[in-house]
């Protein structure tokens, strides 16, 4: 039952993106189109499972005093490993995120869950933990990069949804894109959420 | 390539927080202020300038001559980590002045996504130390300029009347959109 609500956790209530705000960088960045919102943060999920099951086991031997430096390896030893599989793997998604896939280390959200969740809980309700984060965060990545598509290329998923007498709006693939979508889905969110509450 | 298109590059064309999205966290999170937003982006230009040499130093003298290429990530989170470390403890003794403004935002820096963004993408065009130390500077110029002009639009929004779903964070992100869309102006600009 908690293991569950620890899920839901992640995904609703504190949503990484549209109610934390946490991990804003690759979220602007590499929502171009769907498929690079989703591949982010599938990896981005496998690293915070992994840090967080490996926090969360040696939490008892890590001196309290330098456990920041700590994390920050362990979570860079996962990003390196996924850095490399994606190269072998998935060339064509290795090549459109880039830069962003080392930028996984500084990610607030993962380093947030290890300080905040991972260091002072046992494994198993961590690994849960990272599973629902890892889920809203790619959620939330999937759903900016399909609105930033559909209305920046008229495509979902790479197949064409909008064609025809449709002219895409390009600037919504350019940087200032990102910020506009991304400002008006919180709002959105934002909206929704007062609207239940009233 | 020549060091004056290098350092317009990076302040304008490729400005690091409006074309790029690196240090986008701290570009939110301190506009609130004209004043600290300077403050942050004098303590960034610091960090970055001296990560900057570091990183390239470690990359050339010890990845590259060993074969280590793949430990790249895990170097410089660490060599920037205790650049920070030791920064701090430098200010502290040697300038308390300089130390008390720039205090709080020194930590929040190892996480500054810009810096080893910035560290990686020298390696990545294969500077030289000179272009390295060019190149960071019109970075953090860049993300000074940027960040302070933001906190000035900040400072005029608090007083707009802004739909109740939009205030606060969407009304930033949306206005962060707009800066961007004036700073593409730029990239027709080829030097």
């Amino acid at each position: 039952m908690n293991l569950v609500k620890n899920l839901k956790n992640g995904i609703i209530k504190e949503n990484p993106i549209f109610v934390q705000l946490l991990g804003m960088c690759p979220t602007l960045a590499v929502t171009t189109s769907a498929l690079n919102g989703l591949g982010m943060g599938l990896a981005t999920t496998t690293v915070l499972i992994g840090s967080n099951l490996v926090i969360a086991s040696l939490r008892k031997f890590i001196p309290n005093k330098i456990r920041i430096p700590v994390f920050i390896v362990v979570i860079a030893t996962f990003v390196t490993l996924i850095d490399m599989f994606m190269h072998a793997f998935a060339l064509e998604l290795y090549k459109s995120l880039g830069l962003f896939i080392p930028l996984i280390v500084v990610n607030c959200l993962i380093l947030g869950r290890a300080e905040s969740y991972a260091s002072k809980n046992n494994i198993v309700p961590s690994i849960f933990d990272a599973v629902g984060m890892g889920i809203g965060f790619t959620l939330a990545l999937t759903v900016l990069g399909m609105v930033r598509e559909l209305l920046g290329s008229g495509s979902l998923f790479g197949a064409t949804i909008l064609g025809g007498s449709f002219e895409p709006a390009l600037i919504m693939i350019l940087p200032p894109g990102a910020f506009l979508a991304l400002g008006f889905l919180i709002g959105l969110v934002n909206f929704i959420s007062k609207k239940r509450a009233a | 390539m020549n060091y004056f298109s290098i350092f317009i590059g990076a302040v304008l064309v490729n400005n690091f927080v409006l074309a790029k999205f690196l240090g986008i966290c701290p570009f939110l999170g301190v506009s609130k202020k004209v004043e600290t937003a300077l403050g942050m982006g004098i303590a960034v230009t610091f960090v970055m300038t001296l990560a900057s040499i570091m990183t390239w130093l470690v990359q050339v003298a010890i990845l590259d001559n060993f074969g280590l290429q793949y430990l790249q990530t895990i170097a410089f989170i660490l060599i920037i980590a205790s650049l920070v470390q030791f920064v701090e403890m430098f200010l502290k003794k040697s300038s308390p002045s300089l130390y008390e403004a720039l205090g709080v935002y020194l930590p929040l820096i190892t996480t500054n996504c810009a810096v080893l963004g910035l560290a990686i993408l020298n390696i990545q065009n294969e500077f030289d130390l000179m272009e390295t130390i060019v190149n960071s500077l019109g970075a953090a110029i860049g993300f000074t300029l940027a960040i302070v002009l933001f906190a000035g639009i900040r400072e005029r929004l608090e007083l707009a009347d802004v739909p109740e779903s939009l205030k606060g964070f969407p009304i930033a992100l949306i206005t962060a959109g707009l800066m961007s869309i004036a700073f593409l102006g730029f990239s027709s600009l080829s030097i």
